[in-house]
């Protein structure tokens, strides 16, 4: 994965030489998971900028880079060290566009490598997507496969609409059969995939979770549940459609994420999910979440985060009787 | 062009750090004067521009104009809240009138003045204040990014759109407007300090106008003068009097030549005084007291002017006469269009959040729709 989102920054600046990078250490370095690496080399320091050490500074610049017609990727390195740049991404990326009622939209892509499972230590783990999506003027993206990390990633620079770009960094290390000089066409932002169709039970969930579910659903066969599993792939705008469709059909959903279940995304789902399917629901819609606690240290880390294990007795539950 | 490569980066930035470190002996020197500089009333006055100096002086008092109507209009319900910038008019006009057409403004909250100096309709200017639209005006039109009112937030803007204009080969110098308070801001120091990394083509306007809201000066910084914070940065730092709009716009002129030809940021403090309250929400009373403003008043911006061309003949009676009249003409026009009720479509509230609607505010946008329709009937 860590290759395509490489790559599709490198595609996206020799096709369009607006497109310029920044953060702390994309340039020789090539950022710190190396996703950025030979960009400075191919384009130059101008068009893959290493900046000082300042989030609120990083993107407050990008604004005014889009501004001017420009079309900034920023880096934010790791989740928990985006929170500087909050007033930035609130008070003006978010709002641009509509304060100026049209006038001036700001086509900024901010990737954001998130989630735990990787060893981090404090403040390197947090899922932060909450936050982003209680945004108005943000689209928020987060892909779970190779093909979806060039294909949403391409799509979010060409956007003019910011885009915060949620990359699952524990599986920068995902390997796929991938080809980057003809990378394979996918459905765009505000579009849900279904990853496995099934007919007991609908698994809803993005970004880091998905392995986690199709294993889980793989698992499930063996109980005599056949689960689907929906990928979202965006946040925001969100695929109701794909959602309320698949849920209808299995009548049981379980939504499965990493950040905190409390006013987590998991939460604004299901309720639409009760507002849409209340007559197609065999069983109350569950979530399998974090804990609503501070991340946990690394050592510790297994126990929080959503494992096929608590899927799989979450699902059980399903077998909902009056 | 890249980075390293920009006209004056400074050759202390090389890759390879020298093996101990030692200050920096290659820089021009960054400490400002201790003592604002001042033209008007001293022998540098010698040298006015008098074609500038007069049109300084027609703006001068048609600003003050515009603060005296935009603040009955607040009075009169017509505005949501103005501030102020009476005894500030001369950091303004200056800073309009010191830019090319093809330069950005970025202004504060409180800079609506400077916006229209620089040519902005005043009702454009307004629109934010009467809670209409938060921007009232097209910011690539006029080269002026929208009214900021979280607290320097919009410096880094600045600093982003010079630098993209250099790197484009672009000439273009953004002036960035900030107050005393907000120098305490994290984007305040991140600004200037991606400004002098950058050697980008911007130029900081603090106008330190004693207080924010009601906290002074003393209270917001320990520095000896809010200039001196330029050297931290490793740029020049200029210490001005703001009520001396010869003196500002000198000042201004040079640091804009300065980002104009490669030479990088200039930090600006204009000592200067908000001869009103802070809003009409604010009692001044509370945190100041009279005798401070009346000695502020002495030192008024439009009168130093007035004095300085009257007494060395480039101003006389009809002259002044005339700038008041052209003032008349703009404030009546004011008064009249500001008291013309808006007509708001409250369907506009689900356009331009994103480019393509979602189906999230399609669905939000039929319920208004259906209220809006009920209310009717």
């Amino acid at each position: 994965m860590a290759q395509a989102l490489g790559r599709a920054m490198r595609d996206a600046m020799a096709e369009d030489p607006t497109v310029h990078v920044m953060g702390e250490d994309v340039g020789a370095l090539g950022g710190v998971f190396r996703i950025t690496d030979g960009l400075a080399k191919e384009f130059g320091e101008d068009r893959c900028t290493d900046t000082p050490l300042a989030e609120a500074g990083i993107l407050g610049a990008a604004v005014g880079m889009a501004m001017y017609g420009l079309r900034p990727v920023v880096e934010m390195q790791f989740d928990a060290f985006a929170y500087p740049a909050f007033e930035q991404l609130i008070s003006h990326v978010a709002k641009m566009r509509n304060r100026t009622r049209g006038a001036m939209p700001l086509p900024i892509t901010i990737r954001v490598p998130y989630g735990g499972g990787i060893g981090g230590v404090e403040h390197h783990s947090d899922s932060s997507e909450a936050y982003y999506v209680a945004t108005p003027g943000l689209h928020v993206v987060t892909p779970a496969t190779v093909e979806d990390a060039y294909g949403l990633l391409r799509e979010s620079i060409a956007s003019d609409d910011p885009v915060v770009f949620l990359e699952p960094k524990r599986l920068y290390w995902s390997k796929a059969d991938w080809n980057p000089d003809s990378p394979a066409a996918v459905p765009g932002i505000g579009n849900a995939l279904v990853r496995k169709a099934g007919t007991s039970a609908t698994l809803i969930t993005y970004g880091p979770s998905l392995p986690v579910c199709l294993e889980a659903a793989e698992a499930a066969r063996e109980e005599g549940w056949d689960l689907e599993v929906v990928d979202l792939r965006s946040l925001v705008p969100f695929d109701e459609d794909t959602v309320v469709a698949s849920v209808r059909r299995t009548g049981r959903a379980v939504v499965v994420h990493e950040a905190n279940g409390f006013g987590g995304p998991g939460a604004e789902l299901v309720a639409r999910i009760q507002e849409k399917c209340f007559h197609h629901l065999e069983a109350p819609v569950l979530r399998v979440t974090g804990f609503d606690i501070p991340y946990p240290p690394p050592m510790l880390e297994k126990h929080h985060l959503p494992g096929v294990d608590r899927i799989l007795d979450t699902v059980a539950r399903l077998q909902w009787e009056n | 062009m890249t980075v390293q490569e920009l006209p004056g980066a400074g050759a202390s930035h090389r890759s390879t750090p020298p093996p101990a470190w030692s200050p920096r002996t290659d820089a021009a020197p960054l400490l400002p004067d201790p003592e604002p500089y001042r033209v008007l009333g001293t022998a540098a006055a010698d040298k006015l521009d008098p074609e500038l100096m007069r049109r300084c002086y027609t703006e001068l008092v048609r600003g003050r104009r515009y603060n005296a109507q935009a603040t009955a209009l607040t009075r009169q319900g017509r505005l949501a809240v103005y501030p102020s910038t009476v005894g500030q008019e001369a950091c303004e006009i200056a800073a309009a009138l010191v830019l090319e057409e093809q330069d950005w403004l970025f202004p504060s909250y409180r800079d609506t003045l400077a916006a229209v100096a620089r040519g902005l309709d005043p009702v454009q200017a307004l629109t934010l204040l009467r809670g209409d639209w938060h921007t009232g005006y097209d910011p690539r039109e006029h080269r002026i990014a929208p009214l900021s009112t979280p607290l320097a937030t919009q410096l880094p803007h600045a600093v982003g759109l010079a630098h993209a204009a250099r790197l484009r080969g672009d000439d273009v110098v953004a002036l960035a407007m900030v107050g005393d308070g907000g120098t305490s801001e994290g984007d305040f120091h991140e600004a200037l300090n991606f400004a002098a990394v950058w050697q980008a083509p911007v130029v900081f306007l603090v106008q330190n106008n004693g207080f924010a809201i009601s906290v002074p000066l003393a209270k917001q910084t320990a520095a000896p003068t809010l200039a001196h914070k330029a050297v931290g940065y490793g740029m020049p730092g200029r210490l001005v009097d703001g009520n001396d709009v010869a003196a500002m716009h000198e000042v201004l002129a040079e640091a804009v030549q300065r980002a104009r030809s490669g030479g990088g940021p200039t930090l600006i403090e204009a000592v200067t005084y908000r001869i009103e309250a802070h809003t009409n929400a604010d009692d001044a009373t509370r945190y100041r007291g009279d005798a401070e403003v009346e000695a502020w008043k002495a030192h008024d911006p439009v009168d130093l002017l007035e004095r300085e061309l009257t007494a060395r003949g480039l101003l006389d009676e009809a002259g002044i006469q005339e700038a008041k009249a052209a003032a008349e003409v703009m404030a009546a026009s004011l008064r009249e269009r500001m008291n013309a009720e808006p007509v708001l479509n409250p369907m506009d509230l689900f356009e331009n959040v994103y480019a393509r609607q979602t189906g999230r505010l399609r669905e939000q946008a039929e319920m208004l729709r259906a209220e809006l329709e009920a209310e009717e009937q």
